[in-house]
């Protein structure tokens, strides 16, 4: 009956679970160095590995079709649109001596 | 409004027009008609279960869309004023309490994975399954929200809420201000995502209603794989929020 979404086999949601697991202990000790500069990026690395766990295997997108993958993707990528030009913006004033800093 | 006729439904109509059109949207007329006859839980206005399955997750997924914006407007704040005073945010981060913060990610985590149990018993048509697992969702979830609670608490014991009553801790008076707007974007994001997991609760509360009934089977299934996309979502947020919010500062050792 629902040949487009086949039903996964409990030891992928298992694996993912755990990678999840050692994946926050990993970020955890990471964050209890110091890393200077470096710090963040990693966090952010790992909390994106961990998000495109869940919604690769948990939320199941693999197995969706192409129009909810470009739906989901396109509300990140937005995003990311939405952070890179409010920045360029917030950064580049003390660069020009723009006043409202 | 008219009835419709029967010539603008596939499957009854027997028009080349409705024929050509059923069969472009990849459901030939006649096994359009035999599903609706075959699975109660399909609506009159889709050719098949697969389409109603389709169109229900692509609706969760344009709504979870708009969360993703709605909690962007919130991590954009978090970012333009940790640019401006990076000093006050790992400050501030530093009175957090990592552990509460990781035990928590860790429940969600856990109830993200009995929610995509769940999912998966009601594909199977495995009731105890369904029940149970949503059970350990609710449960979870609960949990979260009770040691958020005490985390909450414990800031209020230690004037770190934004507001008259805001005492910056020892030696960080110049820059209590600023940590103020730290902890109002703490308070705003968390509260706001702890809102989301009550409605969360909610959610499942009736879906364990349905399940209870013996609604989901492999033929059915839509109510706990929207609720699951909804409950995944809740859980993705955390895990950005808790790197943000509470890691921040820990290499300068523990928090509060």
């Amino acid at each position: 009956m629902s040949s487009s979404h086949p039903i996964t086999p409990v030891s992928t949601y298992l694996i993912t679970w755990i990678s999840l697991f050692i994946l926050t202990g990993f970020t955890v000790y990471v964050a209890s160095q110091d890393f200077g500069a470096l710090n963040t990026p990693v966090a952010l690395t790992v909390a994106v590995i961990k998000a495109t766990l869940v919604v690769w295997f948990f939320m199941g997108l693999r197995y969706n079709t192409p129009l909810i993958k470009v739906t989901a993707v396109a509300g990140f990528l937005w995003l990311i649109i939405m952070f890179g030009i409010t920045m360029s913006d917030y950064i580049s004033r003390p660069w020009l001596g723009v006043p409202g800093r | 409004m008219a009835k419709p006729s029967t010539a603008l439904r596939p499957g009854l109509g027997e028009t080349s027009m409705a024929h050509s059109h059923a069969a472009s949207m990849g459901a030939p007329a006649h096994t359009a008609h035999a599903a609706h006859d075959e699975n109660p839980n399909l609506q009159h206005h889709f050719y098949s279960m697969d389409q109603q399955l389709e169109a229900s997750v692509l609706g969760m997924w344009v709504f979870l869309v708009t969360e993703v914006m709605f909690f962007g407007g919130l991590f954009m704040a978090y970012i333009v004023y940790r640019t401006m005073y990076p000093t006050a945010w790992i400050e501030s981060s530093h009175e957090l309490n990592v552990y509460l913060g990781g035990i928590n990610t860790a429940v969600l985590i856990v109830s993200s994975f009995t929610m995509a149990m769940a999912v998966r018993s009601a594909q199977t048509g495995w009731r105890t399954g369904q029940i149970f697992n949503l059970i350990g969702t609710m449960i979870l979830g609960s949990t979260f929200l009770v040691i958020k609670y005490f985390e909450y608490a414990a800031k209020f014991t230690h004037h770190l809420v934004p507001g008259p009553h805001f005492q910056a801790p020892a030696g960080m008076e110049a820059i209590g201000n600023q940590m103020q707007i730290f902890f109002a974007l703490y308070f705003i994001m968390t509260g706001i995502h702890a809102a989301h997991m009550v409605i969360g609760i909610v959610l499942m509360a009736v879906i364990l209603v349905m399940a209870w009934r013996g609604k989901f089977g492999p033929h059915y299934y839509t109510p706990v794989e929207v609720g699951g996309l909804y409950w995944h979502f809740v859980d993705i947020v955390w895990i950005f929020l808790f790197p943000l919010l509470y890691l921040l500062g820990f290499h300068g050792g523990p928090g509060a």
